[in-house]
C-alpha cells in the first residue's frame, strides 16, 4: 500500500480558504478541520500553498503511437506526457500499428499503461477492421477483454458508410459503449489540406470545407437517435457542427425512433479554442492537423459550446509526429499536434480569462464530463470525503512559455513553441499516490 | 530581394524596378549577335523541378546562361530526388554544393516558402518557379512586362483573368502584382472553378465571360488542365469551350487595343480558338521572350545587384 498523502492548503476548485487534504489507500480519506495531527503522521506532505485542486483530467482523445511508432511516442513517454499535464485517465487512440481492432492489441495496450503506472490508459478500438471502414471490428471480444473496451474509434477515419455507421451504433447498444466518429465526408474533402476560406484560397492549398464535417455529424446524430445509441463526436471543429449539436440535442422528445436512449456527446481541442487558420501562412506544417484549424469566428462559436454544454468536453487530440514527417512541405507532411501538457493552460487562456468558465467549470469539461461519456467509475469524481483521490493541483498564477523539446513526448510538434501560457499543473495524484510534482515526473 | 517567392512580396517600387531592369535588358541584347553578358560570371544556379516544365525551365536556363551564370538543372527523375530524399535533404545538400541560387518548381503549395526557411542560414536565394496552386511570381511579371510593352503604364488597366483561377498559381500571382500596379482585375470562371474564399480577394467576379469583355484591356486566358476536364468542376469541355473559350467571336468584343495573353500552353479550341491564338492581338510569344528577360531581371537582382556589398562583408 502507498504511504498516506497530506496535500496542506489547497482549493478545491478554487473555491473558499486553503485547506488540507488527506489521502490514505487511494480515496480521500479527510479534508479540512477533520484532517488530525495523528491522522497525518508519516504521510508525505505536497505543499499545495494555495494551488487549485481539480479532479484528475480525463483524456478521451490522445494518440500514444505504442505499438507502430515508438520513435514518436510511447505508453511510457506518453504517460508521462499526461502526469504532467494533469491527467489521470487517457484514451489511446486505434490507429497504431497493428491496428487496435481486436482483443491482443487493445490487451497489449491495456497491459503497457498498467506496467506504467502514471495514469489510467485505456484503449479505444477501432470500429471497423483495419480502418478500412468495411466490416465491423470484434468489438465484443475488444469488451469483453481484459481492457475492457467501452469506446470504439476509427479515429483519423471517419467511417463514412451509413450502413456501418448504422451497425456499430446499434451494436454498441449491448455493451454499453460508445461510438466516437471522426466526422469528415471523404468525398467533400479529397486532397483537403486546410480549412476551405480565405486563407486556404490565397495559399493555393486544397479546401476542408466545414460542411464536411457538419453533414456527418448530422447525419449520426440523426442515426443514434434512430437506433438508441451513444454518439461521441471528436474534435468539433465548425460554429457549423456545434449548431447541430444543439439542434440535436433540442429535438422533440418521440420524434426519432428511439430518441430517449440515444446520448450525443462531444468534444473540442484546445487548438481549435485557440489557434486559427491565420497561421498557415507560413507553411509550417506543425499547425497541420485534421481537422483543420478554422477561422476566429468558429473558435469564437466553440467556447461558447463549451461554456453551454453544447460541446461536452475538451479533449486533446494528442499526436506526436517525427521531425521528418513535420519537417517538410505541407502536402507532404502528416496531421497532428501535441497536446497534453499544454490542454490546462489554452483553456485556461480561452475559457477562464475570458469569463466563459470558472474552475468548477474547469473541472466539469476536463475531467468530470468526459469521465460520464466514457463511463469511469473512478474518475471525473467529486473532491470528497471517500471518493478516488485522482486530483490535479493547478498553479492558477503561473505563467510558463512552451518548449516542445523540454515536453515529455518523444515528438515535440508543438504549436505553441515559444508562447507564454498561463497557469500552470503543479501536481497531479493517481490513485492516491502522486504522479507528477513541480514539472518532474514521480514513478 | 532576398528570395522571390510571392508577388505579394513585390510592392510597387520593387515590381517596377524589375520590370524596368528587364526591359533594359531586353534593349541591351536586342540585335545582338552574342547575347551573353557577364554579370553572373562565377555564380551557380540550379534549376529544381519536381513537375514537368518546358518553357519556364528552358525560360530561367537561358536568362542564367545569357548572364554567364553556371545554371545546372536537376530533374525529380534523375536524381537523389527520385529516391525518396526529401525536400529539405535536397536544397541543403544543393546549397553546401555551393548553389547560389535555387529554383524551384513543385506541386505542393508552400514548397519554396518552406525552402527559404530551411536555406535561410546558407544565403542561398530563393525562385520560385511554380509551387502548386500558390504562386508563379515570375509568370506575372513577364506577364505585366508584356502588358507594359503594349498598353504603357497598367495604373487604370482593367485586366480580366479567365478560367481555372482555383487552380491557378498563375492567377493568383496575377491578381496580386497587377493590383499592386494599380491596374484592376476581374475573375471569369464558373463558381466551380472559384476558389471558396474569393469574395474575401475585393476583385469583382463573374461567371459570364461576354458582358465583361468590352471593357477589358487584357484578357488572360488560363489553360484548362485535363485532369480538371475529368473531375466534375463542369460538364463537358464543349460546354465549358461554348461558355468561356475565346474564340473569334468574342475577340470582336474586345477593344481594338485590348491584348489577349495565355501563359500556355495552350489547349487550341478550348479555352482558345487557333485563329485568336495567332491573331496580332495575342502576345503569347512575346510572353515567353519576356520571360527570359524577367527572369535575368530577378537573377540580377537576387545575385548582383548589391551583391558585391554582401560578399565584401562574407570575406570580412
Amino acid at each position: 500500500m502507498t504511504s498516506p498523502l497530506l496535500i496542506k492548503g489547497a482549493r478545491p476548485y478554487g473555491e473558499g480558504a486553503p485547506i488540507d487534504l488527506l489521502v490514505r489507500d487511494g480515496v480521500v480519506a479527510a479534508m479540512g478541520a477533520d484532517v488530525s495531527a495523528a491522522d497525518a503522521t508519516g504521510a508525505e506532505v505536497l505543499a499545495a500553498d494555495g494551488l487549485v485542486a481539480l479532479p484528475g483530467f480525463v483524456d478521451l482523445h490522445t494518440h500514444l503511437r505504442e505499438p507502430g511508432r515508438e520513435d514518436t511516442e510511447t505508453i511510457a513517454t506518453g504517460s508521462a506526457a499526461a502526469a504532467l499535464g494533469g491527467y489521470t485517465a487517457v484514451f489511446a487512440m486505434a490507429n497504431t500499428d497493428p491496428v487496435a481492432d481486436n482483443a491482443v492489441v487493445v490487451e497489449h495496450v491495456w497491459r503497457r499503461g498498467r506496467e506504467v503506472g502514471l495514469v489510467d490508459v485505456h484503449p479505444v478500438g477501432a470500429v471497423t477492421v483495419g480502418l478500412r471502414g468495411e466490416k465491423l471490428a470484434e468489438l465484443g471480444t475488444m469488451a469483453r477483454s481484459a481492457a475492457g473496451v467501452r469506446m470504439f474509434s476509427d479515429d483519423g477515419l471517419c467511417v463514412f458508410d451509413p450502413l456501418i455507421m448504422r451497425r456499430a451504433l446499434e451494436y454498441t447498444r449491448a455493451l454499453g459503449g460508445v461510438v466516437a466518429q471522426h466526422a469528415e465526408e471523404p468525398r467533400l474533402t479529397v486532397g483537403a489540406q486546410a480549412h476551405e476560406g480565405e486563407v486556404a484560397a490565397r495559399l493555393g492549398l486544397t479546401g476542408w470545407p466545414a460542411v464536411a464535417e457538419e453533414s456527418i455529424v448530422a447525419r449520426d446524430c440523426l442515426l443514434a437517435q434512430h437506433v438508441g445509441a451513444r454518439l461521441h463526436v471528436c474534435h468539433v471543429s465548425t460554429a457549423g457542427t456545434a449548431d447541430v449539436l444543439r439542434w440535436a440535442r433540442n429535438r422533440p422528445a418521440g420524434v426519432a425512433g428511439r430518441m430517449a436512449e440515444a446520448v450525443v456527446s462531444a468534444e473540442v481541442t484546445p487548438h481549435h479554442l485557440l489557434l486559427t487558420d491565420e497561421r498557415l501562412t507560413d507553411y509550417d506544417p506543425v499547425n497541420k492537423v485534421n481537422p483543420p484549424l478554422r477561422t476566429g469566428g468558429d473558435a469564437e462559436a466553440l467556447r461558447r459550446a463549451l461554456a453551454e454544454g453544447v460541446i461536452d468536453c475538451v479533449a486533446t487530440d494528442h499526436a506526436p509526429h517525427a521531425v521528418q514527417d513535420k519537417d517538410c512541405e505541407w502536402a507532404a507532411a502528416r496531421p497532428g499536434m501535441l497536446g497534453l501538457q499544454t490542454a490546462l493552460s489554452i483553456v485556461v487562456r480561452t475559457m477562464v480569462e475570458t469569463g466563459l468558465l470558472d474552475w468548477r467549470g474547469v473541472a466539469r469539461v476536463m475531467s468530470e464530463r468526459p469521465a460520464e461519456i466514457a463511463g469511469l467509475p473512478d474518475q471525473g469524481r467529486p473532491i470528497a470525503v471517500g471518493e478516488p483521490a485522482n486530483l490535479v493541483l493547478v498553479d492558477p498564477d503561473a505563467r510558463w512559455t512552451v518548449r516542445g523539446a523540454e515536453l515529455a513526448s518523444i515528438a515535440a510538434n508543438t504549436p505553441y513553441e515559444g508562447m507564454e501560457l498561463p497557469a500552470r499543473v503543479v501536481g497531479t495524484v493517481f490513485h492516491g499516490r502522486p504522479t507528477s510534482w513541480d514539472g518532474k515526473v514521480r514513478h | 530581394m532576398r528570395h522571390l517567392l510571392s508577388t505579394l512580396d513585390l510592392d510597387a517600387d520593387a515590381a517596377t524596378e524589375l520590370l524596368d531592369t528587364a526591359a533594359k535588358l531586353k534593349a541591351t541584347l536586342l540585335g545582338r549577335e552574342v547575347r551573353k553578358l557577364p554579370t553572373l560570371r562565377g555564380r551557380t544556379v540550379v534549376t529544381m523541378f519536381y513537375e514537368s516544365s518546358t518553357r519556364t525551365r528552358v525560360s530561367f536556363e537561358v536568362a542564367g546562361k545569357w548572364m554567364s551564370a553556371d545554371v545546372i538543372n536537376v530533374s525529380a527523375g534523375g536524381s537523389s530526388v527520385g529516391k525518396g530524399e526529401s525536400l529539405r535533404d535536397t536544397a541543403l545538400t544543393l546549397a553546401a554544393a555551393g548553389a547560389d541560387c535555387v529554383v524551384v518548381r513543385h506541386p505542393a503549395s508552400g514548397a519554396a516558402q518552406r525552402l527559404a526557411h530551411w536555406l535561410s542560414d546558407n544565403g542561398t536565394a530563393v525562385v520560385n518557379a511554380g509551387d502548386g496552386m500558390h504562386e508563379h511570381p515570375t509568370q506575372a511579371l513577364l506577364d505585366a512586362a508584356t502588358l507594359r510593352e503594349r498598353l504603357g503604364e497598367l495604373a487604370g488597366r482593367r485586366v480580366g483573368i479567365v478560367g481555372d483561377v482555383l487552380h491557378s498559381r498563375v492567377a493568383r500571382s496575377n491578381v496580386h502584382l497587377l493590383r499592386t500596379l494599380g491596374a484592376e482585375v476581374v475573375l471569369v470562371a464558373p463558381p466551380t472553378l472559384l476558389p471558396a474564399g474569393v469574395d474575401d480577394w475585393n476583385v469583382p467576379v463573374s461567371y459570364e465571360l461576354d458582358p465583361e469583355l468590352p471593357a477589358l484591356d487584357a484578357v488572360m486566358m488560363l489553360r484548362v488542365q485535363a485532369e480538371r476536364m475529368h473531375g466534375g468542376f463542369f460538364p463537358s469541355a464543349r460546354e465549358y469551350s461554348i461558355a468561356y473559350g475565346l474564340n473569334e467571336a468574342r475577340l470582336r468584343m474586345l477593344p481594338e487595343h485590348a491584348v489577349v495573353l495565355h501563359p500556355g500552353p495552350m489547349l487550341r479550341g478550348m479555352e482558345i480558338a487557333s485563329a485568336v491564338a495567332d491573331s496580332p492581338r495575342a502576345a503569347i510569344t512575346q510572353q515567353v521572350s519576356n520571360g527570359v528577360h524577367v527572369r535575368m531581371a530577378v537573377l540580377y537582382h537576387l545575385l548582383a545587384a548589391g551583391a558585391e556589398e554582401t560578399r565584401t562583408k562574407e570575406t570580412v
